[in-house]
């Protein structure tokens, strides 16, 4: 739970054109935590978590990765240092296969394990076995989504990066996926930071959690915390739980 | 009906080099969305580029026997180094810094980078046709349709490098990592794929096949010319755009399509327009079909 802050972002500034899409953020994520961002549409969540990979990169503020400040490096040399995403969109290659996709997500080990990594996902997401010859871009969104964590996760990630896992699930694969996250998080140490609008499932499986407002952290603590916090069950929580 | 045969393979050799060079058009276009318009010229580089080595080599080692065999290899393997580096450099210089600037400002220095290489070469090497001696004039009768051993170098060398173009792209990790950033470039960057690295790839690659069917085109008709660059890559654009721009197997359909429409054209009407009777069909493409043979339709299910 406990330990050395892996990603720091401090005091991010994002914009798009003249427009401020993030308004210095300050977030903290530590090695082998689960933390979760939630916040209404616009807020600028994903933003952030673009941001962190240096697509657009920040204008003031700084991102620190174990380290190392990432603000101006380049997309790809962010990834191979290990930061996988599963981003808005899920963004699948739409004329790759689902076995391509995959193979995609571990090229930068230059598919040293990718035998052993796609039977993992594959018994993760049996679906994506049944559709791994099929087109990325033929698939339900659902398991569009499921590919997409499974091509993140083929990156052998020190921190991962999901935005809306549960996006176009159905309850029940949604409750899935937030297990097997937390099975990898157990099991393998993983660090994962992600996004929510499904705010319920999101704080009681995290460590630490932020909420974001017009590109604003406007609190933050422990998942049990916000959970209890009257503001936040308010704004986020009631009525929205199922 | 052996007249007709006759054209046909005069079509499919002309094919083959329009063929190669659509190809470059078409994975250019499909990586960044740009018709390269100075890869005409691209392949006249890589004819020169065969002309002067063959102008130099052929001295020493004359052009009979072995020798045209090492010439042609050395044709072949400095033109492709020579006009590889001329495409990445010109990638660099002109067309990544207006990376993400307005579409119509690529094609536009595209269209100037096209103009200056033409000038270039004929400043640098004069504005005459160029000629060189027959390399390999044999000729093969078969059931009274000649083939000449040229246009069998040029089928063969043709499909040997398709086959080996074809691998790179559908099966290893450079094929794959060039189809990724052609169809999301972000997510291919997030997944660690060195984007530009791709694309300067790209153009190379490009160029390379340019420059072998410049070479062949030298061969073929024995000389070059600063301005070959200008009508055959018109043409070898209009078989991207036929066969579907963006899509490979298109450009290779395309182009011998269009390798067989001009001959034919040539051989049973005025062979005055045959450049008419290619255009045309690119205007119609253009108007009916404007996602080609192969190519797929621009909207597409997300």
């Amino acid at each position: 739970m406990s330990g050395q802050p892996l990603l720091k972002v401090r005091g991010v500034e994002t914009y798009y054109g003249n427009i401020r899409a993030l308004n210095g953020v300050d977030v903290e994520v530590n090695q082998g935590e689960i933390a979760c961002l939630i916040g209404a549409n616009g807020a600028g969540k994903s933003t952030l978590m673009m941001t962190i990979c240096g697509s657009p990169q920040a204008r003031t503020g700084q991102v620190i990765f174990d380290g190392r400040d990432i603000t101006r490096m380049p997309t790809h040399e962010i990834a191979r240092l290990r930061i996988a995403q599963s981003p808005e969109g899920r963004r699948i290659f739409p004329r790759m296969t689902v076995y391509e996709n995959l193979q995609m997500g571990a090229s930068l080990d230059n598919l040293k394990y990718f035998d052993e990594d796609v039977k993992r996902i594959f018994k993760l997401f049996p679906r994506l076995e049944e559709r791994q010859s099929q087109r990325g871009g033929t698939l339900s969104g659902g398991e569009q989504q499921m590919l997409s964590i499974g091509r993140a996760l083929m990156a052998r990630p020190k921190l991962l990066l999901l935005d809306e896992p549960s996006l176009g699930l159905a309850p029940l694969i949604v409750k899935q996926i937030f297990e097997a996250i937390k099975e990898l998080n157990k099991t393998e140490g993983l660090t994962v930071f992600l996004v929510e609008q499904n705010a319920f499932a999101a704080l009681r499986l995290s460590d630490r959690a932020y909420v974001m407002v017009n590109g604003h952290v406007t609190m933050q603590g422990s998942g049990k915390e916000l959970l209890a916090n009257p503001e936040v069950r308010a704004a986020y929580l009631e009525g929205g739980r199922h | 009906m052996e007249y007709f045969v006759q054209q046909l393979v005069n079509g499919l050799t002309l094919g083959s080099i329009y063929g190669l060079v659509a190809i470059g058009y078409t994975m250019v276009y499909g990586i960044i969305g740009m018709v390269n318009f100075a890869h005409g010229d691209i392949f006249m580089l890589g004819a020169f580029a065969a002309l002067i080595v063959f102008l130099v080599l052929s001295p020493i080692i004359g052009f009979t026997g072995v020798a045209v065999l090492v010439l042609l290899l050395a044709m072949l393997v400095v033109a492709m180094l020579m006009t590889s580096l001329w495409n990445w450099t010109i990638e660099r210089v002109a067309y990544r810094p207006l990376r993400g600037s307005f579409r119509l400002a690529p094609l536009i220095t595209a269209i100037g980078m096209s103009i200056f290489l033409s000038n270039f070469i004929q400043v640098a090497q004069g504005p005459r046709n160029k000629p060189i001696p027959g390399l390999v004039n044999d000729v093969y009768t078969i059931a009274g349709i000649s083939v000449s051993l040229k246009q069998i170098v040029i089928m063969v060398v043709t499909a040997v490098l398709l086959a080996i173009f074809w691998y790179i792209v559908n099966h290893t990790p450079l094929g794959r990592a060039q189809r990724a950033t052609e169809q999301d470039r972000k997510m291919a960057a997030l997944l660690g794929i060195d984007v530009d690295r791709t694309i300067s790839i790209t153009f190379i690659m490009g160029a390379a096949l340019a420059a072998v069917a410049g070479s062949m085109y030298l061969i073929y008709y024995g000389v070059a010319s600063y301005n070959d660059g200008f009508v055959p890559g018109v043409k070898a654009f209009t078989a991207a755009v036929l066969g579907g721009i963006g899509s490979l197997p298109g450009a290779v359909l395309g182009g011998l399509l269009i390798g067989l429409i001009e001959s034919l054209w040539s051989a049973y009407f005025t062979i005055a327009y045959k450049d008419v009777a290619t255009f045309a069909i690119l205007a119609f493409v253009l108007i009916f079909k404007p996602s080609g043979l192969l190519g797929r339709p621009e909207v597409e299910k997300v």
